[in-house]
């Protein structure tokens, strides 16, 4: 176990290194030469030249990769441009809305989808199963910016529940910040569910046409322990693979409702960025984000065993 | 499951005609009604003009923010804009971004994954790299080629392009290395054919099904990346009508007018939909043992 856990871990090195690799071309090789989009337009050359060298641009592209990557390993991603200040703390400051955000629409996607991929699965072909595969096809269709307006009109601007838009920090009180969260999560959640429900669904299939099912039903098992105990726990590590390939389109899909919802978070950070050409935080941002799939990719891999103890390392 | 297919064929040559276009809707109602569907928004968005009188770009501030009516069906934006216009003009953005991104990624897709599948030397570095590609968030991605590169509509194109070629290579891979273990392609290695030949004529026609139906999710999800990058402002240049763009535009107006943003959401909702019933329908088709499985 603890020699596969070290193995695993390391072999999440390589991964994160072609991240650092293309990351660092796509920056380093856009056309535009950063130093003078730094000192602005009517800058003289030696000026720029100035710059170029602080900036250690004026060293071969290997070396500036090396000394780059030398940086990210000790937490360095570099400091912004408009104010100096480093990215780390730009990003670790934002944090708290868009973590609380990926949370609760995991959360959200999970109640969702688990029950009505078991309910579809159980009665699979007929209506109740068309109607959530229909549910499904049409909540992975419409733009997660789309489905959050129409929330914030109907329940923010139309019967004003809710509030419209922001953020209030999770220390100020659970019901303030779960008030201004659930529309967006809820927005957020359902696009996930579609995907979680659809797997769900044929996994369950597969698994309910097993023997020790039939075997589960002969003995005189009520429906609720098989569905649960029997079937989904086996069920379990294809649906939690799928909530690992989903991460990454939900950190995408939090850059959108942020932006939707007026959240102060990492994916207005990386917004705000792009518009003003601060390239070190679209770069770090993208490397954190990154980082981040690969690290809850890797927490998954390790629950298999948890949900099938065949699985041993 | 081969001689399933061929008997359905036999099968439906012994009905006539119109029998047989009857029993290929009832089979396969959603390629019918996505294609269908699809088919009606790309021939309103490439017959615009025929439909509509407003230029799509035409400012008119006297009749600025007007809720739908039978002068303006989708009503106006804050600039006096059509909405109807816009919108069916902003839907040739989202047929060449879908097209485009689809074709490019299976091309460029084919090509790495044929050529990992089959070079095994290669295999492990070209694999490795796409991994690291992959665990970068696409939309992420994207926005961080936008910020890089001067935003155009080619622009957009190559950084969903980008974002989708991982998992094109991975899937070209994987049915790479399964086809080459068939007896025709060891025949074929033993009576002298070169790899070239034998990747393009042995290999690629028979993995067309599969990359039929991957080009369609493709296509969806190209649809709404440009419709996301442009709705934050860094994807279509804003002069551009594109669905993104007049969603972007009325961000604020969410409460005053509903319309600038319900109906361009719709159309982009609608033709997402139909892709994706489209590519459910064509896998079931190619493929009916997977059909009553997912």
């Amino acid at each position: 176990m603890w020699a596969y856990l070290v193995r695993r871990i390391l072999a999440t090195i390589p991964v994160l290194l072609v991240v650092a690799v293309v990351v660092f071309l796509l920056v380093n090789l856009a056309p535009g030469d950063p130093a003078a989009l730094l000192v602005g337009d009517d800058a003289r050359t030696e000026d720029i030249e100035r710059v170029r060298q602080r900036l250690g641009l004026d060293q071969p592209l290997p070396v500036r990769f090396v000394h780059w990557v030398g940086d990210l390993a000790q937490g360095n991603l570099g400091n912004s441009v408009l104010n100096s200040r480093p990215v780390l703390d730009l990003i670790l400051q934002r944090l708290e809305p868009t973590a609380s955000l990926a949370i609760l629409s995991i959360i959200i996607a999970i109640v969702i989808a688990i029950p009505l991929g078991i309910l579809a699965a159980w009665n699979a072909g007929k209506a109740i199963d068309r109607g959530v595969m229909v549910f499904a096809v049409l909540s992975f269709s419409f733009p997660v910016f789309l489905v959050g307006y129409l929330l914030m009109y109907v329940f923010s601007l139309y019967w004003r529940i809710l509030p419209v838009q922001g953020y209030t920090p999770l220390a100020q009180g659970l019901g303030p910040w779960l008030a201004n969260l659930i529309l967006p999560s809820v927005a957020l959640g359902l696009v996930f569910s579609a995907l979680l429900a659809r797997m769900t669904r044929s996994t369950m299939i597969e698994v309910l046409n097993e023997d020790y099912i039939r075997t589960a039903r002969a003995k005189g098992l009520a429906t609720r322990p098989i569905l649960f105990r029997h079937a989904l726990k086996n069920a379990a590590v294809p649906i939690v693979t799928t909530i690992g390939v989903a991460f990454a389109a939900l950190i995408g899909g939090v850059v959108v409702t942020e932006s939707v919802f007026a959240i102060p978070g990492v994916g207005r950070l990386t917004i705000e960025a792009v518009l003003q050409r601060d390239y070190p935080v679209v770069q770090g941002v993208v490397l954190f984000a990154a980082f981040a799939c690969v690290m809850v990719n890797l927490v998954i891999d390790l629950s298999y065993t948890f949900f099938d103890p065949r699985i041993r390392y | 499951m081969s001689d399933l297919t061929i008997k359905d064929v036999d099968v439906a040559g012994a009905i006539p005609r119109r029998g047989r276009v009857m029993e290929f809707v009832r089979r396969h109602p959603t390629v019918v009604l996505g294609g269908g569907l699809l088919g009606v928004l790309i021939f309103v968005s490439l017959a615009a003009p025929l439909l509509t009188q407003y230029d799509p770009l035409r400012l008119n501030v006297i009749e600025r923010l007007q809720p739908p009516s039978e002068r303006h069906l989708f009503g106006t934006d804050a600039y006096g804009r059509d909405i109807f216009s816009r919108t069916l003009y902003g839907g040739r953005v989202s047929i060449v971004v879908g097209l485009g991104v689809a074709t490019l990624s299976i091309l460029i897709g084919c090509v790495i994954g044929l050529v990992s599948g089959f070079f095994r030397r290669l295999d492990a570095v070209i694999m490795r790299f796409m991994d690291g590609l992959m665990a970068i968030p696409g939309v992420l991605l994207a926005i961080a080629m936008m910020a890089l590169l001067r935003p155009s509509l080619f622009v957009v194109v190559i950084a969903l392009t980008v974002t989708e070629v991982p998992r094109v290579v991975r899937l070209v891979r994987a049915l790479t290395l399964t086809i080459r273990e068939q007896p025709y392609v060891e025949a074929a290695i033993s009576g002298g054919t070169r790899a070239p030949r034998l990747l393009v004529f042995h290999i690629l026609p028979n993995m067309v099904p599969p990359l039929i139906v991957q080009a369609t999710y493709i296509c969806a999800l190209a649809v709404l990346g440009e419709a996301t990058l442009s709705f934050l402002g860094v994807g279509v240049p804003p002069e551009i009508p594109s669905w993104g763009n007049i969603i972007a535009e009325s961000r604020l107006l969410v409460q005053r007018a509903i319309w600038t943003i319900a109906f361009p959401g719709l159309f982009l909702g609608l033709m997402v939909l139909a892709i994706n019933m489209l590519g459910d329908g064509l896998r079931d088709l190619f493929d009916p043992r997977l059909s009553r499985k997912s």
